[in-house]
């Protein structure tokens, strides 16, 4: 369409995949509502949020298992909603991988190419290819039912990706692994993107997921989108008190605006970065436990230093995190690295430890 | 404890000996008598058949029983046609009745599967609802429909399909008629339930590879229920090779089933070693369909195919 082209993104290329002011009702659930969202060309893109955000939802509106109830979505300039998903140039990797238990490895991965009639030369040479890209040589000829998790998993991303899609659409797809394969699988599914350049948009409720293998991630709640941006920005700089929290640990400390760079909050007055908020609003301080230092005298030198008792430690193995009561009876999230090899915690419950950060360390929130 | 576990191992052998005692005593036991029967002459006398065995005459009684057994009633089976006609009308009512009922089933089967789920409990009782009542009245209920002044007649002249009634009754229509309305909940069971417990992203996964609906359905839905139409077909075709009552109450004289020359052998010629030999017969021919039935349960229950 017309317009969609014309319509460039800011570095001047049009997105390959937009979202124009779609919503999706279920009877009286808006699982999306009036969502806008642009996905370049060959980007990891990563939808997070709570179960029943209408990150799934939007994921099957893409594949063309959903109608928007409004709104359009464009691929490649083109208005797909109209088009029925066997004709959509994307292919999707299901969470329960729905692998066809009747067919082999091979009927399962060369199935997308025999409903295009492909010639039987070039079916097998592209599944062979397909075996060797996801390490599954000598499987071929194995049922479904006689594989593991893990090799039914790199089934199901072979038999989606055959078709030399436009965008891959993975749902889950790394969620019935056991942790340490799932770590592993992370960085093949960002090393096969890079190889092939193809867009993958991966949908997922693991924030650390999302965060290692995406280049963008949207953050959705209640079918709304709530932050689009980098992980380290949504780390960073999350837009909102709801995505500070949702993404990693956070402390979030209430407070007015004062005079230019400081905050008046019941810890007293906190220094911030230099930020124009208009003085007397409410505004918010987010905390991340990592930023924060902890010793048992007041740090010299410090611009915000409070005092609290340890209330409870949770050992991690590679640190520790902490709970500490401060003066107005509030508790802040502290982790401390394990350097020390001896593995005495620095710090016992009960002990009186001052906390300090600088300025720069807090993120200042507006809502 | 150990008087504890001993009673706990009592248990478990008798949970396990139960079933095959009853097998022993409702299956194998008349089995053997028949079998027996099958072996010895027809006289007139009571009971009809010798030998009998006299078990006071003790080793001696027993091997001259042995001696006056005898294999004439199979070659009897064999030497007349009409057992062979018989054994072949009944194959061929069970192989058309088996055809027709899946026809009708599968379609039947797969809108009970995909219609909505609160819907699903009341349709599989819909399906079982005629056992409620009496097969035999059921049957008899069907003669009264299919009779020459009866519904099925009346129904096809009011939308003037005929002009005149026709003769339903006594005619290898009925019979098809009787036994696929008698038999379509065991073709439509079996079916559903291979049908219901498919997973449905399996169809989208299929659509998102680029297939069509109704191709899906030829490449997935159907050789995934394949374990079902074999249950089904088995469930309806071995019963039905036996069938006695629907033939016998709406099907003409033209041609008998074996059950019901069995039936006549019995009671009518009151021959009861050549009725024991056609039961031993069928049960014979029928052993390779059940024991195709039972490797597929084996198989489904080892979960293979999931």
């Amino acid at each position: 369409m017309a317009t969609a082209v014309a319509d460039e993104g800011a570095d001047g290329t049009a997105p390959l995949i937009r979202f124009e002011a779609v919503s999706k009702h279920f009877g009286a659930v808006a699982a999306v509502e009036t969502l806008t969202l642009d996905i370049a060309k060959g980007e990891f893109f990563a939808l997070l949020g709570p179960s029943g955000c209408g990150k799934t939802t939007l994921l099957r509106m893409l594949a063309g298992f959903e109608t928007p109830s409004a709104g359009r979505i464009f691929l490649g300039g083109e208005n797909i909603v109209p088009v029925p998903p066997h004709r959509r140039p994307v292919n999707m990797m299901f969470q329960s991988y729905a692998l066809f238990p009747h067919l082999t490895v091979e009927g399962n991965i060369a199935f997308g190419l025999r409903q295009e009639n492909a010639g039987r030369e070039e079916i097998a040479t592209r599944v062979v290819e397909m075996l060797e890209l996801t390490r599954l040589q000598g499987f071929g000829a194995r049922k479904i039912h006689q594989l593991s998790g893990g090799q039914r998993q790199r089934v199901a991303l072979a038999r989606s990706l055959i078709k030399r899609p436009h965008v891959l659409l993975l749902d889950e797809p790394l969620a019935a692994l056991d942790k340490k394969l799932r770590a592993e699988t992370q960085f093949e599914l960002m090393e096969l993107q890079r190889k092939l350049g193809t867009t993958f948009v991966i949908v997922t409720h693991d924030q650390e997921e999302a965060m290692i293998v995406a280049d963008r991630i949207a953050v959705m709640n209640q079918g709304r989108l709530m932050q689009v941006a980098t992980p380290t920005e949504i780390y960073e700089q999350p837009n909102s008190r709801w995505v500070a929290d949702f993404i990693g640990e956070v402390t979030i400390i209430e407070g007015r605006a004062a005079a230019l760079g400081t905050i008046d909050s019941a810890l007293g007055p906190l220094v911030v970065v230099n930020r124009d908020t208009g003085a007397g609003k409410t505004v918010w301080l987010a905390l991340r436990p990592e930023k924060i230092s902890m010793s048992a005298e007041r740090p010299g030198g410090a611009k915000n230093a409070v005092a609290g008792t340890v209330h409870e430690i949770g050992y991690r193995g590679e640190m520790s995190a902490y709970k500490v009561r401060l003066g107005d009876g509030s508790l802040m999230k502290v982790s401390i690295a394990n350097v020390n090899a001896r593995g005495r915690p620095p710090y016992a419950e009960g002990d009186a430890v001052w906390l300090s950060w600088p300025p720069d360390a807090g993120i200042f929130l507006g809502s | 404890m150990l008087g504890q576990r001993e009673t706990r191992d009592r248990g478990r052998w008798i949970v396990v000996v139960l079933p095959y005692l009853w097998l022993a005593v409702f299956f194998l036991a008349p089995f053997i008598i028949v079998l027996k029967i099958s072996l010895s002459q027809s006289v007139l006398a009571q009971p009809p058949y010798v030998p009998v065995l006299d078990l006071a005459a003790g080793w001696e009684g027993l091997k001259t029983f042995a001696a006056q057994l005898s294999l004439d009633s199979f070659r009897l089976l064999g030497s007349d046609s009409l057992y062979l006609l018989s054994y072949l009308k009944s194959l061929q009512v069970a192989a058309i009745s088996t055809v027709i009922l899946f026809v009708l089933g599968y379609p039947i089967a797969y809108g009970m599967a995909r219609a909505p789920k609160a819907w699903q409990p009341m349709l599989v009782m819909a399906v079982v609802l005629p056992f409620w009542t009496s097969f035999l009245i059921r049957i008899y209920a069907w003669i009264n429909i299919l009779q020459r002044d009866g519904l099925l007649n009346d129904v096809l002249m009011w939308l003037r399909i005929i002009d005149a009634p026709a003769a339903w009754l006594s005619s290898d229509t009925a019979i098809y008629i009787g036994i696929v309305y008698s038999y379509l909940p065991f073709m439509v069971l079996p079916l559903y339930a291979s049908l219901e417990r498919m997973d449905e992203s399996l169809l989208e996964a299929a659509s998102d590879l680029g297939c069509p609906a109704w191709k899906a359905f030829w490449l997935i839905t159907f050789p995934l229920s394949l374990p079902g139409v074999a249950a089904g077909a088995l469930l309806s075709f071995i019963p039905i090779m036996g069938e006695f009552v629907i033939p016998d109450l709406l099907g003409g004289s033209e041609s008998q089933m074996i059950g019901q020359t069995l039936w006549a052998e019995f009671f009518s010629n009151r021959d009861w070693p050549v009725a024991s030999a056609i039961a031993i017969t069928l049960l014979g021919l029928l052993l390779v369909p059940i024991l195709f039935y039972e490797r597929l349960q084996q198989r489904s229950l080892e979960g293979g195919r999931t």
